[in-house]
């Protein structure tokens, strides 16, 4: 409760910030004046919200997310897979990937427009492209850090290869692709609303971009909420999917998290025990998250 | 030559099931066992040279492991137990000579040669019981049949009331007596246990012996177990194999095996002085 309404306070306090700096036309080096202020960019998004485009920018960009995400899922922990378990594949597909790698996605838009007859397949293969690679990568680490022994025991029990695969490989995996996973669908959106900037039509990128072009600044805020919260939202989802189909992780680091507030409940009335309380709460509660973009950030290294 | 070795098994296998799960329903509780006389087979080795190839950790053994028997297996750490026993699984190929299952030259790894591991072999994503059930569904036993025949196993050794837990929430002698139970519900011919008790305090040790002892009974199946503690082999073994540097040392019998009260027996303190100096030299 008290880390809901935290959070609450701290996106109040981002916006009252703008409000402040924007009404009040704050010139410091940096310039607030020409910026738009939180009411004209709300007054535009309720018109917006009202009107037709806006939707259709919207499912037009999930739509393109959507398809391109959960193909480079497939072929990721697809890829990754056979990488990881065939000397063939790692040598046939290693250095072709290796190379492939680390060209932008949003830089191969060029190869998008020659390959595919249209801007919207172009988008998509963008996309997957741009969420392939942390997803194989992840795959191809998890898959080569399983515990030999669960392979050895599924074998003296008589399991072939497909059994392994499917009742030792793919859920013990399952921690590690998800952390890709999470990369991905973050990459995703970047390269999405990139691609949709560049040749799209319709889409909240290609919107943003009009807006940008006309100079109908609190347009151009309201295509970059929408960004924002539909990320935060796609993100959320992976993330709990994830965090569901792994419960049977020991969270070592969860239970610590969640005990220390006990104690420190019973010292509440006094006024300034809450502040620690929500200090630690949200610390252990970022403390999973900073692994969670510790690993995103190995990720993007690598 | 695996599927002429499985087609004995699996005939047997499959009027078994249904016996023991009418006994799992009848008589309740934990009394009620899967146990239906599976033939053990006879393993042997001639000549064979174990280890990783580039580093032989065991050279010329020699050993026939009778149909039924147990035979323990105990000598230094790093002489190479843990390697015969991953040979005889299937799972190491010998660099020289030759290993048999009944006379036929084994290939790899068969759900006829189940192998309980020392540390958690149990997939942490599936429960107790999924576990247990998991050799049952590769055998192609029908869902509903394997979920009452694991619970029966769990029931056996003890834990059928945890059926639903995941192995991190249990504690480690529960998890080696799951793993018991997992490697005995696929119906093996022949169980090979590394230190399957090692990393257990002496008294869950002494009772998982025990429990050991009472599970195999009917089973029939041939077993070779690997120790470092000389009392559990003497204890638990109809013969005592010793490693020593390099090779097999001695077989050995042993008086009144599975006997509590054997220990003082002069013949038994004067094999386990016996085994005691071998080891030290």
């Amino acid at each position: 409760m008290k880390r809901y309404a935290l959070r609450v306070v701290s996106l109040a306090a981002a916006l009252g910030l703008w409000q402040a700096l924007t009404s009040l036309d704050i010139d410091l080096w940096l310039r607030f004046s020409q910026f738009p202020t939180v009411t004209d960019v709300a007054r535009t998004f309720a018109a917006r919200v009202s009107g037709p485009d806006y939707w259709t920018d919207l499912t037009d960009s999930l739509t393109r997310i959507l398809t391109g995400f959960l193909l480079a899922a497939v072929l990721g922990v697809a890829t990754g897979v056979l990488v990881a378990r065939s000397r063939l594949a790692e040598d046939l597909l290693g250095p072709v990937l290796e190379v492939i790698r680390p060209i932008p996605a949003i830089a191969l838009v060029p190869v998008a427009i020659l390959l595919f007859p249209s801007n919207e397949q172009g988008i998509v293969f963008i996309t997957c492209t741009a969420a392939f690679f942390p997803v194989l990568v992840s795959t191809r680490h998890a898959v080569r850090a399983l515990t030999p022994v669960w392979e050895e025991a599924v074998r003296t029990m008589g399991g072939g290869r497909w059994r392994i695969l499917g009742s030792v490989v793919l859920p013990g995996a399952l921690p590690g692709v998800f952390g890709g996973l999470s990369v991905g669908i973050g990459v995703s959106w970047i390269c999405v609303i990139s691609a949709e900037m560049i040749s799209g039509q319709y889409g909240v990128g290609y919107r943003t971009w009009q807006d940008y072009t006309v100079v109908d600044y609190p347009g151009v805020f309201v295509g970059m909420v929408t960004i924002g919260v539909l990320g935060w939202l796609t993100s959320t989802a992976v993330e709990l999917l994830g965090r569901r189909l792994t419960r049977w992780l020991p969270r070592s680091a969860y239970v610590p998290g969640a005990r220390p507030p006990r104690p420190d409940r019973s010292v509440t009335p006094a006024a300034a025990a809450p502040a620690p309380t929500n200090g630690t709460g949200t610390g252990t509660g970022t403390g999973t998250g900073v692994t969670r973009s510790e690993e995103a950030r190995d990720e993007h290294l690598v | 030559m695996s599927t002429s070795s499985e087609t004995v098994p699996n005939t047997s296998s499959d009027t078994a099931p249904s016996r023991s799960t009418d006994t799992g329903r009848s008589t309740s509780s934990g009394a009620a066992a899967p146990t239906t006389p599976v033939r053990g087979t006879r393993l042997t080795l001639t000549g064979a040279s174990l280890g990783r190839p580039g580093a032989p950790a065991l050279d010329k053994v020699d050993l026939d492991v009778a149909p039924g028997e147990i035979l323990t297996v105990v000598g230094p750490s790093g002489c190479g137990k843990s390697t015969l026993l991953r040979t005889l699984a299937g799972l190491l190929a010998p660099l020289a000579g030759e290993i048999a299952q009944d006379g036929q030259p084994l290939t790899g790894p068969s759900a006829d040669r189940a192998l309980v591991f020392q540390e958690d072999a149990l997939l942490p994503w599936r429960a107790l019981r999924a576990n247990v059930e998991l050799p049952l569904a590769i055998r192609g036993v029908p869902r509903a049949r394997r979920r009452e025949q694991a619970q029966a196993w769990l029931e056996r050794v003890g834990l059928g009331s945890q059926a639903r837990q995941l192995p991190h929430r249990v504690s480690g002698g529960q998890r080696q007596r799951v793993q018991l139970a997992r490697a005995l519900a696929g119906r093996p011919r022949a169980v090979l246990m590394d230190e399957p008790f090692g990393a257990l305090d002496a008294q869950t040790r002494a009772g998982m012996q025990d429990l050991l002892v009472e599970v195999l009974q009917g089973t029939g199946a041939t077993v070779v177990f690997v120790t470092h503690d000389v009392d559990e082999a003497l204890f638990l073994g109809d013969r005592v194999a010793l490693l020593g540097a390099g090779g097999l040392v001695a077989v050995r019998d042993i008086p009144r095996p599975r006997d509590r009260g054997a220990h003082d027996d002069p013949a038994r303190v004067a094999l386990r002085r016996d085994v005691l100096t071998s080891l030290g030299t």
